[in-house]
């Protein structure tokens, strides 16, 4: 005779529940940090992952700068791991993302930022890492109606399509808002223990984080990426604009972040350097462009981006005295060095303020 | 257990990390990993990034301008 189990039979101790895992976005917002810690209190396995575009706002400005040496730098979608007890994985995406920066299928928001494409993609890569990582969901800090163009209602179903993940994206902090998804209906998460926040009003998380305990957090408004400042993007738009291309390296967009950016006639560009950290991280590059310093006083480094004829280079030692300490002087040495090894030497007038016109600055 | 070494000068945050993570991924518990780098920051994340994925930090140089980061994988396991 055969003996059959019936569930009412099975002891409680042999009844494994797969814990269920989910992937988080973590920029080192509230934001993220919230949603995450709403799911982990679920009882969820969540771990966190973090993509590097090149167009991050890592304090790189402050890394480079002498002056803020002493200013605490931290990484902060790092800290909010480590506040909340998860793993965070940093994932270097610098090339596949140019196609979005350069071809964005949405468009640009108010400056370069193609922040629709930039969710989608992002959505997107944590979906490929979900799937070969055996996680079950993926989750994001976003909240409806919190920015203009890429937390809206009519978007969201853009992200959660183009990206691939569909009802595997779960928002915690306005899913009340939105139809259930996959994790909910099948009770992974409790839907009624999720949010309903919506609008520009940050009073909801503020609160959340109250009651969470949270004390700290960094900034949430002012955006996590270069593309989204107005100086930035219009010094990437006169770089592909003078280069008739826009392709552009890593190095390319770093040295964006770093120096005063000049451009006195159309075929090249300087970048002089605004202070002792910024001379030392130039100098790295000093092999890929032909650069100038001064020599009889002492002052910042220079990098000329293009080509430059002879009277081009009088013209940019001339600029560089300007921001040297001889800017007073009658006459400046500028040693000029070519990226083959050859140097000369100019000795010029530096330019007066006045004769620099405002159109020259990037 | 190996010594391994990873120059990460003149990267700006976050790329040492992940150049850290990339070397890590393939190395064995016990191992050590001794990290070059120039950004500041790194004097933070790279202990950060450590603590959170199981790895211990055993120093921390900090030499003028060169910071030095010894990690032993999976040294935070029990």
């Amino acid at each position: 005779m055969s003996s059959s189990i019936t569930p009412s039979t099975i002891p409680l101790k042999s009844i494994v529940v797969a814990q269920r895992k989910a992937v988080s976005l973590i920029s080192g917002g509230l934001d993220s940090m919230l949603a995450t810690k709403v799911i982990i209190d679920q009882g969820i396995h969540v771990e966190g992952i973090n993509f590097f575009t090149g167009f991050c706002v890592e304090g790189h400005t402050h890394a480079i700068r002498k002056k803020d040496q002493n200013k605490s730098k931290r990484n902060n979608a790092l800290w909010v791991a480590e506040q909340l007890g998860i793993k965070l994985h940093i994932v270097d995406v610098i090339e596949p993302y140019k196609e979005v920066v350069i071809n964005p299928k949405h468009g640009y928001g108010a400056n370069l930022n193609p922040c629709l494409d930039c969710k989608g993609f992002m959505v997107g890569k944590a979906y490929e890492w979900m799937q070969q990582h055996g996680f079950d969901f993926i989750i994001t800090g976003e909240v409806m109606g919190q920015r203009p163009m890429s937390q809206r209602r009519d978007t969201f179903p853009v992200i959660e399509r183009e990206s691939g993940a569909g009802d595997l994206l779960l928002r915690p902090l306005c899913a009340k808002k939105l139809p259930p998804t996959l994790p909910e209906r099948e009770a992974w998460v409790d839907r009624d223990k999720l949010h309903d926040f919506h609008g520009r009003s940050r009073k909801p998380q503020m609160a959340l984080a109250e009651q969470f305990g949270i004390t700290e957090y960094a900034q949430p408004a002012g955006g996590c990426c270069f593309l989204t400042d107005a100086s930035y993007a219009n010094k990437l738009s006169d770089l592909w604009e003078n280069r008739g291309s826009r392709e552009y390296e890593l190095d390319d967009i770093m040295l964006l972040k770093v120096g005063r950016h000049l451009r006195p006639r159309q075929h090249f560009k300087i970048i002089i350097s605004r202070e002792e950290g910024e001379t030392k991280f130039l100098e790295g590059y000093r092999k890929a462009f032909t650069h100038l310093y001064p020599t009889s006083h002492g002052g910042p480094l220079a990098l000329i981006d293009g080509t430059a004829q002879d009277d081009d280079l009088q013209l940019a030692a001339q600029l560089l005295a300007r921001y040297s300490q001889g800017r007073n002087a009658n006459q400046v040495s500028i040693n000029v060095c070519f990226m083959n090894g050859d140097t000369t030497s100019l000795h010029v007038k530096p330019l007066a303020k006045e004769d620099i016109p405002k159109t020259w600055y990037l | 257990m190996s010594e391994h070494h990873l120059d990460a000068r003149r990267l700006l945050c976050p790329l040492p990390v992940i150049r850290t993570q990339n070397a890590v991924q393939n190395l064995r518990q016990g191992d050590r990993l001794s990290v070059v780098c120039t950004d500041p920051g790194s004097v933070n994340d790279i202990p950060t990034w450590s603590r959170i994925n199981g790895h211990k930090v055993l120093e921390i140089n900090n030499d003028n301008d060169e910071i030095t980061i010894l990690i032993e994988v999976n040294g935070l396991d029990s």
